[in-house]
């Protein structure tokens, strides 16, 4: 388990995370009380510095972001944790508030004095449910610690937190639909203008930022934006916290320095995959990510590196999938996810996912129509340009990636062959069609790098 | 309406309604009074909601909101029917017909998927002898799908009750969480 680093995770089982005096005992707080030392701008200017990007995925400078936030008049703004870690094969957030749950509240409150808010909340997913005691616990010993509440360690600033729920909503990760939750509705996202950070929750100037990212922020306020950035790249300072899992040995929430190839992580940190299991892909930053065949494995883990892929860090997921599973099997497992998890507000997300669904399902029976691929990808292409929020925009980057990288998987004659390879007979369609995917899928993975077919 | 919707005669629950008559008595005093406790802890604040309707489900038996408690919270904090039902119908944490004892899920995302949710779901279904989306008939264990619950650490994984288990790789591992919660017998096999 070498190679993983501890900056944001620095505190991780060196404390009772039920306990503010133990947590206070290892110098907790400390970038708090740096913070207060300061004025809000050059708080801002040390966050800027170290050039730290938003964890949630959407990867915008945290510096800037506030920096915007600071300037939105007004004396009542908010600052919301985004707590609503819905993306498959992402659990980093949960492993940082089960570990440091007063990291995540030290960072709140950092984000609230440099911006100007006097409260707190944070959205915490329902799955989640568990860590509720242990944040709520967390919040009422920090108010009683007087690091929340009135006067903050004697100082004029005053900040409190609340926690809300979520329950089950996966597009409630989106900034607006979050906030409309949070308002006790529907997860459905707002139309922008205006924005969030002007008009959020109940009308105020909001601030919306990852559980990562404010942890990651309080980590900088304690060491220095110079200690953040002597980890990464020049672009891409700093650490990560990534969720690996699917098909490793050893799957996990880690965090890593920027600049460590794809197959370092899996190979050292993850353990590699099972005895005699070949890699089929990877899907990087959840289900909305895109997905890459081996070949891509010595691409560093980087934003630019990654984008330069086709790739995107996006929530820090990356999943392993191996031989045992073929691309179209994959593609209709994402295709269910989004279509049961699409909000239904917008005609492109709504209706699109559902036919590219039933195409990905006719691919997955070995049924396939003669125009079902240029179909699908006319579709997913008015999805990604006419939805109305991100989920509908991103939710076909995996098929579209494996157009790119998997045009096998897509052949008509493919299954044809496969069947015929297979037993044949009518009476064994269905074990012929499964034979015939991991057939597909075996050359899909062999098979050379495709351009888009 | 006034607090007192035991009443047979409510208005809300027409001729036609979805709900049995049988869920006219659920709602007893006793989980009236913890229904107020739940709403109290939020100060009545009605952008809680969300999380409000969570708790009220875990009190009420069968682990649903059914009609009458619907009616219950919206008149309680002075909310409109349809926004309450906004919310219950909305979110997949929220379910608006009866589950059970004890409610099963099992996550069907991408990740669970690749590391053997199939054989996982498949164990589940023998051993409970039901299908996802149903309850047994002595009404203790209902089963589930899911979207991702943030374990892919420990995939194939399970919920039961809000409490994660995993990984489940084989039958034995799954009759051993299940076991856990077995105190009738009613488990098949």
């Amino acid at each position: 388990m070498d190679n993983t680093v501890s900056f944001i995770t620095k505190h991780f089982d060196k404390y009772d995370p039920d306990n503010l005096a133990s947590f206070q005992a290892i110098g907790g707080f400390n970038g708090l009380k740096h913070a207060l030392g300061l004025t809000p701008a050059a708080l801002i200017q040390i966050i800027t510095d170290s050039g730290i990007q938003g964890r949630g995925g959407a990867a915008y400078s945290t510096g800037l972001k506030w920096k915007q936030a600071a300037a939105v008049p007004g004396e009542d703004k908010v600052v919301i944790c985004n707590a609503d870690e819905g993306e498959p094969c992402t659990f980093k957030d949960r492993t940082l508030m089960e570990k440091d749950p007063f990291r995540l509240l030290e960072g709140m409150a950092i984000a609230g004095y440099a911006v100007g808010a006097k409260h707190g909340y944070i959205y915490l997913r329902e799955e989640y449910r568990h860590l509720r005691p242990r944040l709520q616990n967390a919040i009422d010993q920090a108010r009683a610690g007087r690091w929340l509440g009135n006067h903050i360690q004697d100082t004029n600033f005053n900040f409190d937190i609340t926690l809300y729920s979520g329950a089950g909503a996966y597009v409630c990760g989106e900034g607006s639909t979050l906030i409309e939750s949070m308002e006790g509705k529907s997860g459905r996202p707002r139309i922008k203008p205006p924005f969030i950070k002007e008009c959020g929750l109940f009308q105020k100037p909001t601030l919306v930022n990852n559980v990562e990212t404010l942890a990651a922020a309080a980590a900088i306020m304690d060491y220095g934006a110079d200690a953040f950035k002597a980890f990464g790249t020049e672009k891409s300072p700093g650490t990560k916290l990534i969720s690996l899992a699917g098909n490793v040995r050893r799957p996990g929430a880690y965090e890593i320095p920027f600049g460590m190839t794809l197959r370092a992580i899996i190979e050292t940190i993850g353990g590699g995959l099972e005895e005699g299991r070949t890699l089929r892909l990877l899907q990087l930053g959840g289900a909305s990510g895109s997905i890459a065949p081996a070949s891509f494995l010595d691409t560093p883990y980087t934003y630019e590196d990654l984008a330069k892929a086709g790739l995107d860090v996006g929530s820090g997921g990356i999943l392993v999938v191996d031989d045992r599973t073929s691309v179209i099997e994959f593609l209709e497992s994402i295709q269910n996810f989004f279509i049961h998890e699409s909000c239904g507000k917008c005609t492109p997300c709504r209706e699109g996912n559902r036919q590219i669904g039933r195409i990905v399902a006719r691919y997955a029976a070995g049924t396939p129509r003669p125009d079902d691929l240029e179909t699908a990808r006319r579709f997913a292409e008015i999805m990604s340009s006419c939805s109305f929020c991100g989920l509908g925009e991103t939710a076909q980057s995996a098929l579209l990636s494996a157009m790119r990288h998997f045009p096998e998987a897509f052949k008509l004659g493919a299954f044809v062959e496969g069947l015929e390879a297979g037993a044949g007979a009518k009476a064994n369609a269905t074990a012929a069609g499964v034979a015939a995917r991991e057939t597909i899928g075996k050359h899909s993975f062999e098979g050379e790098r495709g351009e888009r077919v | 309406m006034s607090a007192n919707v035991t009443n047979t005669t409510d208005p809300h629950l027409s001729a036609g309604s979805l709900y049995k008559p049988a869920d006219v008595t659920l709602l007893t005093l006793e989980l009236m009074a913890q229904i107020d406790f739940i709403l109290e802890s939020y100060a009545m604040d009605p952008t809680r909601l969300v999380g409000m309707l969570l708790e009220i489900q875990d009190v009420t038996p069968k682990q649903y909101l059914p009609k009458e408690i619907a009616v219950y919270v919206g008149d309680k904090l002075d909310l409109p029917l349809s926004r309450v039902y906004d919310v219950i119908s909305f979110y997949e944490a929220l379910s608006d017909v009866p589950r059970a004892d004890i409610v099963i899920q099992f996550c069907d995302s991408v990740v669970c998927k690749v590391t053997g949710s199939h054989k996982l779901k498949v164990a589940l279904e023998g051993i409970l002898g039901i299908k996802a989306g149903e309850s047994t008939k002595d009404g203790k264990y209902h089963l589930e799908s899911a979207p991702c619950f943030g374990a892919c650490d420990i995939s194939p994984a399970i919920r039961i009750n809000g409490v994660v288990y995993g990984p489940l790789k084989t039958e034995e591992a799954v009759r051993d969480v299940l076991a856990r919660f077995e105190k009738g017998g009613s488990l098949h096999g």
